[in-house]
Parts: C-alpha cells; structure tokens; sequence
C-alpha cells in the first residue's frame, strides 16, 4: 500500500494520459477524464502528505532491486509538499481551461499534454535518482515544448525557439554533470552519493566542478540571474491556461532540485558555494523586480517578478541553516501558488477585455469587484504583506539572515519587496482602478453564456485563493511542516537510512 | 584511441557551441545536433573505455570476468541518445515552422516577444 502511494501521483496522470489519448476526437471525455484524473491526483497526494507526516521518510524500489542499483522513488516532506502543490493548481488550470482555452487547441491535445507534464514534475520531485531526475526532467520539458508551441501563432514560436535551445543546452549540461558524478564515484543513486561524497574521496575538486555543472543546468530551469533571459521572453506567448501552470510550476522544479542537490551531495565545498548562492540570489531579485518595474504587458510583469521570486529561494539555499531552508521550501510552495493564480487573474482579465497591455485595460474594478478582491490578495500575498501568505516566507527568510548575520543579501530582499509592491500596484491602479479608456459601448455588453463563461472562469481563481488564505492565515501547520521538511533536507543521514537500510 | 576521443569530445563540444551562437537557423540545428552528440560521446568515454569485455555473466559463473566494460554508462547512453534525438526531431520541426511563419533564417530578427510594448 506504501508503494503504491507514492507512485500513485506517477500513475495517475500516466493511465489520464493514456485514456485521454484513446478518446482524442471526444474533447468532453478528455475534460472528463481530465478532471476525474485532477481529483484522483489531489486525494492521493494528500495520503502521500499525510503518511510522509506521519511516519517519515517514505521510499520504494521500482521493479524491487535493492536501492543502490535499482531506481528508488523517495517521498520526504519536501517532495511531497510540491506534489500536492502541483496537484493543487494542476487542478485549477483544467478548471480554467475548460472555458479559458479554445476550442482548437484542445482538441489537438492539450488534455493529455498537461496530465504527461504533471507526471514529469511528480516524477522530478519523487525521484531519488540522478539520471531518473534528468529523464523526469526531460518529460516534463518536452510537454512544455510542445505546450509552448501548440497553436503555432507567431509569438508562440518565437518564445519555443527561444525555450526549446536554452533548455536543449541546460539538458546536455546536467547530462555532462551526470557524466562527470558517475566517473567519479562510480553511482547515481541519491543516497549513495550522500554517502561517498562525505567520505574521504580522491578528487574534491571534481565533485565541486560537476556540483557547478548541475548548478548551471537547474540554474537555467530555475531562471537564476544570468540564465534567466530566456523566460521573459517565452512564458507569455501561450494562451494563459498554458502560461499559468508552466510559469507557476516548472521554475520551481529546477529549484527544487538545486535544494535537494546542494543539501544531499554537493555539500563538501560549502566555502565556494554558499557565497556564490548568496551573491546570485542577490542579483536574481534585483535584476528581476527592475526588469518587472518596466514592462507594461501584465503577463511579462509577472513572468519578470517569477526570476525576482526564484533570488528568495535561492536566499534559504545561500544562507544554508535549518529555518533559512524551511523559508525556501515555505516561500516555493507559496509562490507557486500565488503566481499560478495571478496569470489566472490575468487571463479571466484578458478573456473579458481581449487584451494584457496596461493602457487598454482599465475599470475591472467597477465591473468584477470580486475578481479585483481575489487580485488583491494574490498580490499582496506575492509582495508579502502580512498576513497572506508571502509575509511569512520572507519573515523566515529575513529572519535567518538576520540570526546569521548576512545583513546585507536580507536588506536586499527587503527592497525588493518594495519594488514588488510598486509593481504590484501599478498592476492595480492600470487594470482595476484607472477609468476604462474609451471603446466601442458595444464591447460592454455582457450577454447572459458570457456571465456563465465567466463564473466558471472565476471558480479556479477562488480555489487558489482560499489556499493561499489557508496557508497565509493558518501558518502555523505549514510553517511547521516546512521546518520538518528542512530537517530532513539536512539531517541527510534519515534521506539515506531510509534509501539504503531496507 | 583513449587519447583522441577526449580531444573529439571536446572539438565537438566548441563546434557545436560556435554553431549555436550563429544567426542562421540552420546553423542552429546542427549546433543542437553537434552538441547531442558531445554529451552522449562524454557520457561514454567517462564510464571508462573497456575494450572486448562485456559484462555477460556465464552459465556457470556468479560474477562477470574481470575486465568487463561498465555496462551503466551505456544504459544511461542508449537512454541519453533517444531523448535527444526526440528533442532534435522536435526542434527540427520546430525551426522549419518558424521559417515558414516568419519568412527569415536569421535568429536576429526574432526579437518581438523581448520587446517592451509601445507606450500609446
């Protein structure tokens, strides 16, 4: 039954997939499915959630070869906190996209692209395995290839050219930096690595260089300060619903796997590494808030404050102590959260109004004050105004800084979350405060499907909203679990115990 | 034999990079290509060279005969190369798509989703 649960969040979106597939000319089925398949993935997760909480590290062996030769699955607190967070809002975007998309593209696949990619991410999170975490890795980019391209318009293709060499470049760098570990040690499996790293090894240098390959590889996934450039420049092109699971989720994968990596096995050189994180995530958070500051289009704004998010997840990783890491995983799981609905806020904006650019919008307030409410809190929540959700990441954060004496990167921080207010309301004071320039009054009217249409498109910007209020004015347990989950990110004798001593 | 394939893994590796940082389209996919190739021929040369030893185990053996090639890297390798060739179909795809919808070999007239939008 424990083996079955942490492959459930793989198995479901897989035999989703495969169904979806088999029905590819009956759109209604696929959404069927689609949403059976959201549902099944959100109650398994939160077993998995609940028995990682309960009785710890969980793992299992695919086709039972004992762990250093076969391939373990692992489901510690952390993993499984992003696989229920990436059901979360896997649900939510097929909510959305079954009015936000349009028809054509449904029909050419959308459905089982999206449970293929949700896949890819729980298979990232889960896995305990180098190579496997580069597979996984490879699964859910070519789903986004496919996602970023599927309709073809022009900026469409533009942004996959863009994305597909970049992230083409990034795969053959963590292969080499794969490479490079197994000439070296001699294994893939996580905790065995864990182990040799911390023996006594020939060449310490060696191990620091392909620490530095994986760094490059997840740093360009991760859109770190000077790999980012490519994301402002693809995450908007697709339509919303596609845009909004890829910009919320897939960054944070590549983050994900820089933590696990850097806490489990590339720990020997902490001298070179720390200070390079530091000035790093430094450098993403201003680059990213200012490169927001002065864009006009309420995606690329967003996508821009994406890069500046990842500087405070690589912060807990820099300042490397126990509640500095609980931080980064609280901050990861709120800000997918948050950023997801954000897009989504934008796209039930565009649906209404045709349009992202900020001087056509205007006068969303008047017309859905409820939509310009749930804004309100997504984005205080992303500027970390207490008591939403973003206050206590970056409270964490600051505060282990503080504890540890780097004044510096916390101050940084700090006025980076001022910038983000200032985008944050420009945001506001363009979409929903400012008069609505003056259109066609035809344009305005409502009919009585286009009201339906939109209650519907409203329903997954609800459902983000009450968790980020859930996890913002209820912290208490998720802090806590984030604290437990940067325990066992760093006590990695239990992330081996558990692996190896079956 | 061992000393060229590291001087080749890296030729290909510096090839594949100057093609990549080209403006032309096509230049681009055999850069991609270019550059498949040198991390999958790293990926092999790194899990050391072992010349006429497979690792197949006897009938009436417990352990492989010493020297036998490391099997791993080969596994990693075969996956490695099918990964890569699916995404270099793609990217093939891909580019020809983007040739026929812009009408442009250059990678520098592609600069329309970087720009900020005119202010009105």
């Amino acid at each position: 039954m424990n083996h079955l649960l942490i492959m459930l969040p793989l198995l479901i979106p897989l035999f989703g997939a495969i169904l979806s597939l088999f029905s590819w000319r009956y759109v209604r089925a696929q959404q069927v499915i689609g949403i059976l398949a959201q549902a099944c993935m959100l109650i398994a997760s939160f077993l998995l959630l609940f028995d990682v909480n309960d009785n710890g590290i969980r793992t299992t062996q695919v086709g039972s070869w004992p762990a250093p030769f076969g391939i373990s699955l692992v489901a510690d607190l952390f993993s499984s906190m992003m696989v229920i967070t990436s059901s979360i809002i896997g649900m939510a975007i097929y909510l959305f996209s079954i009015k936000g998309l349009d028809k054509a593209r449904q029909t050419f696949g959308y459905y089982p692209v999206l449970l293929i990619l949700q896949m890819g991410v729980s298979g990232a999170c889960l896995t305990g395995d180098l190579f496997n975490l580069f597979v996984w890795f490879e699964v859910l980019l070519i789903c986004c290839f496919v996602l970023i391209a599927l309709g073809g318009t022009k900026p469409q293709l533009e942004g996959a050219i863009k994305y597909v060499t970049i992230n083409f470049l990034a795969s053959g760098f963590l292969l080499t930096g794969i490479g490079v570990v197994y000439g070296i040690l001699g294994s893939l499996n996580l905790a065995e690595l864990a182990v040799l790293v911390r023996t006594p090894v020939s060449h310490p240098a060696l191990i620091t260089m392909a620490g530095m390959f994986f760094l490059i590889a997840f740093g360009i996934k991760a859109a770190i300060f000077p790999l980012f450039f490519w994301l402002p420049a693809s995450y908007h092109t697709p339509p919303i619903a596609i845009s909004a699971f890829i910009a919320g989720m897939l960054t944070k994968v590549g983050m994900y796997a820089l933590i696990r990596l850097f806490t489990l096995v590339f720990v020997t050189d902490q001298e070179l590494t720390i200070p390079l994180f530091t000035v790093l995530a430094g450098f993403t958070m201003v680059i990213g808030v200012f490169g927001a500051a002065s864009q006009n289009d309420f995606r690329k704004i967003l996508s821009f404050h994406i890069v500046s998010q990842i500087g405070y997840m690589l912060m807990g990783l820099a300042l490397f102590t126990p509640l500095a890491i609980a931080g980064s995983v609280y901050f990861i799981i709120h800000n997918i959260l948050v950023k997801t609905n954000l897009f989504l806020i934008s796209g039930v904006v565009a649906h209404n109004r045709g349009t992202f650019a900020l001087k056509k919008l205007g006068g969303v307030y008047l017309q859905h004050p409820f939509l310009s409410v749930l804004f309100f809190i997504s984005a205080f929540s992303l500027a970390g105004i207490p008591p939403f959700s973003g206050f206590w990441g970056k409270f964490m954060l600051a505060k282990a800084g503080f504890e540890i004496d780097s004044f510096v990167i916390v101050l940084v921080s700090l006025a980076v979350s001022l910038i983000t207010i200032f985008s944050m309301t420009k945001i506001w004071n363009e979409v929903f405060w400012k008069n609505k320039p003056e259109t066609d009054p035809l344009d305005d009217v409502v009919t009585a499907r286009e009201k339906k249409d939109n209650r519907l498109l409203h329903l997954p910007v609800l459902f983000l909203v009450l968790f980020i209020l859930f996890i913002g004015v209820y912290a208490e347990p998720v802090v806590s679990m984030a604290q437990l989950a940067a325990e066992q990110l760093l006590n990695s004798e239990l992330y081996i115990n558990a692996v190896l001593k079956k | 034999m061992e000393l060229i394939l590291p001087f080749l893994i890296g030729i290909l590796f510096s090839a594949s990079l100057y093609l990549i940082l080209h403006r032309h389209f096509f230049k681009l996919i055999l850069g991609l290509i270019l550059f498949g190739l040198a991390t999958n021929l790293f990926l092999f040369v790194i899990g050391r060279l072992t010349r006429g030893g497979s690792a197949i185990i006897g009938q009436d053996e417990r352990v492989a005969t010493e020297p036998f090639a490391d099997p791993v890297p080969q596994a990693l390798l075969l996956t490695a190369i099918v990964i890569g060739f699916g995404i270099q179909a793609f990217a093939i795809v891909l580019i020809k798509r983007v040739y026929q919808s812009f009408g442009t070999t250059d990678l520098d007239d592609m600069n329309t989703t970087d720009q900020i939008e005119e202010k009105h």
